[in-house]
């Protein structure tokens, strides 16, 4: 657990007068699950993006994985997975091909992508669909899907952004069992979200509002520090909407 | 390498899954082709014309009777005055009005000429020219008929117009460079721009963008099935004109191959530059329409000739590539010409597809900030 994963100091950036995020610091540990919260326009997705090599910091430093960001995003893309909210699969496609693309992307070989299909397939009960088209399965196993295959090439990190948006209670708790499952395999967890349910079941949690970092630290230890119930409770404390 | 063919070989899958894009691709050039060719068609057949002889003489009289027996018109009526010609085409049956001024075989005989007018409904430019230019064939025909026993007599009118290249004056000659142009318009700009968006509208575009491959990959990866997709279909409207309507190509077929290449990726570059300038399907597909589209078919002289077109729409016409490229092809295809001819037009057309590409490096660069 002690190993920086990710390793964030004083980054700022701007996009013109904007500062869409503004000196953030933070670590995260391996094999960690972090919680990455913030009201709509925070400032989140801009960090997101510059974490996984998608832009460039205007001032700071940033190592995933113990690579520079301002210097090699491209390497970075190489060490992480990805999964957005928006759904990533594609519906005309069959889930072994979905999987066979991803892995290819990532550099994997045949023989290994073949391997692992295999195992996937059978730990998640899905012998029957892997010839299936991704629009014959229910949205719930897309999910599950989406996700296994954003951490199929045992990537360092992976980044969640919203992952369970739409999705039924049920799928939710399963798409969190994966979740713990993953982060007990080491691979880090860094998710967005809007459920503060979900916030809960994060070893820590960051809550950013207007593009800074104000609260950072365990579910626990926030509960307390801000005399809450629910992280829920603490949340809409310090996070206020940058519209209101 | 590898990640970019497994790339590849995912677009070749999307492409062959959907119908609806399939049909596009193959079913709309093979649909259009042989429209154009039978349907459309643009030659003069039993078309309309009013005679109003002021003369009826002997000589009128044989002018029309071979007018008429030629088999590309019909009489409708025969006018007694000026008057009635303004209603006769407002009726809509009559293309052209034939008018024999008076004593016109007295004229001819003393005089050595005699005019005649022809007055055609401009409301449909293609066909008044087209007929008028048959009309004046038929009559220089009859002048050398007359002429031949009054050796060196001067005409009694003389046409000018002469059918250059396409001697038959076979109108699908003509419409298959254009339904070329069109075609790879609609493919590479069209659907490039909608298989990109539709990645970005799908959030499997972002996936794309975190992951391992460069931009430059993802952009030539869907890029690359349509360039062989467009190039197979050149091939393939080649053929079938030939097969259909036994038009051969009469110069280089490498150099129409490579010019058309050429062409291609001129159109896939404005495709990828509509996408990084829409967010939405339907968005690029409106631009590609209404942007691309249209003014290929009507300013670019596929359907209505350059040469008849207003100042204004003959200057829009130089901003479009696809007036080069049917320049081009039609140079190679019907005049036969080689590479001498066409340098020029080529050269617009790689300075344009750089332009293009420079333009949408920096506008998808620009995106990703």
């Amino acid at each position: 657990m002690n190993e920086k994963v990710i390793y964030v100091k004083n980054l700022v950036k701007k996009f013109g007068s904007f500062v869409a995020n503004d000196n953030l610091s933070f670590e995260v540990f391996g094999g960690e699950i972090f919680g990455f919260l913030g009201a709509n326009g925070a400032g989140k997705t801009t960090a997101i993006r510059i974490l996984s090599g998608l832009s460039s910091p205007t001032s700071g430093e940033v190592f995933v994985a113990g690579i520079n960001a301002s210097k090699n995003p491209e390497e970075i893309k190489k060490q992480i997975g990805y999964m957005s909210q928006k759904f990533s699969l594609y519906e005309d496609l069959t889930v072994k091909e979905n999987i066979m693309l991803y892995g290819g992307i990532y550099g994997l070989s045949k023989s290994l992508i073949k391997e692992r299909t295999d195992n996937l397939l059978e730990k998640l009960n899905f012998r029957e669909y892997g010839d299936k088209l991704i629009a014959a399965l229910p949205l719930g196993l897309r999910q599950k899907l989406a996700f296994s295959i954003a951490v199929f090439h045992e990537p360092k990190i992976v980044f969640l952004d919203e992952p369970t948006g739409g999705v039924d209670p049920i799928t939710r708790r399963q798409f969190w069992e994966m979740i713990y499952e993953t982060a007990a395999r080491g691979i880090t967890v860094f998710v967005t979200t809007h459920y503060m349910d979900e916030a809960e079941y994060c070893d820590r949690i960051s809550i950013m509002s207007e593009g800074k970092i104000v609260a950072l630290d365990t579910p626990e230890n926030l509960k307390k520090l801000y005399n809450a119930g629910t992280v829920e409770e603490v949340f809409i404390k310090i996070a206020r909407p940058v519209n209101n | 390498m590898k990640r970019f063919l497994g790339f590849v070989k995912k677009e070749f899958l999307h492409i062959f899954r959907d119908y609806r894009t399939l049909f596009i691709i193959f079913g709309i050039p093979v649909a259009q082709i042989l429209i154009f060719g039978f349907a459309i068609s643009t030659d003069v057949k039993n078309a309309g014309v009013a005679f109003l002889d002021l003369s009826k003489d002997e000589t009128t009289q044989k002018l029309t009777d071979k007018i008429i027996s030629s088999g590309f018109f019909k009489r409708t009526e025969n006018l007694t005055s000026y008057s009635e010609i303004e209603d006769i085409f407002r009726k809509g049956k009559t293309k052209e009005v034939i008018i024999f001024e008076k004593n016109f075989g007295k004229k001819l005989q003393n005089e050595g000429k005699a005019s005649m007018s022809l007055i055609a409904d401009g409301s449909e430019p293609n066909t008044a020219t087209l007929i008028t230019n048959y009309t004046m064939a038929i009559v220089s025909d009859f002048n050398t008929d007359i002429s031949g026993f009054k050796a060196n007599n001067p005409m009694l009118i003389q046409p000018e117009v002469k059918m250059f290249y396409n001697p038959e004056l076979k109108s699908q000659h003509m419409f298959v460079p254009g339904v070329i142009t069109m075609i790879l318009i609609l493919i590479c700009a069209l659907m490039t721009s909608v298989t990109i968006t539709r990645e970005k509208e799908l959030g499997t575009m972002e996936v794309l963008l975190v992951s391992p491959l460069r931009p430059i990959q993802i952009i030539l990866g869907k890029v690359v099935p349509y360039f062989l997709l467009s190039f197979i279909n050149v091939i393939l409207i080649l053929v079938l004109s030939w097969l259909v309507f036994g038009l051969s190509v009469k110069g280089s077929i490498i150099l129409l191959l490579a010019e058309s290449m050429l062409y291609i990726m001129l159109s896939l570059s404005v495709g990828i530059l509509i996408s990084t300038v829409s967010n939405s399907m339907q968005q690029a597909i409106f631009i590609s329409l209404v942007g691309m589209m249209l003014p290929t078919i009507l300013l670019s002289g596929f359907i209505y000739p350059i040469e008849n077109m207003d100042k204004a729409y003959d200057l829009i016409s130089y901003m479009l590539p696809p007036r080069y490229f049917i320049t081009i092809i039609k140079s190679i295809m019907i005049k036969g010409t080689g590479f001498l001819y066409v340098w020029k037009e080529t050269l617009v057309l790689i300075s344009m597809t750089i332009l293009f590409i420079v333009m949408s490096v920096r506008k998808f660069k620009i995106r990703l900030e």
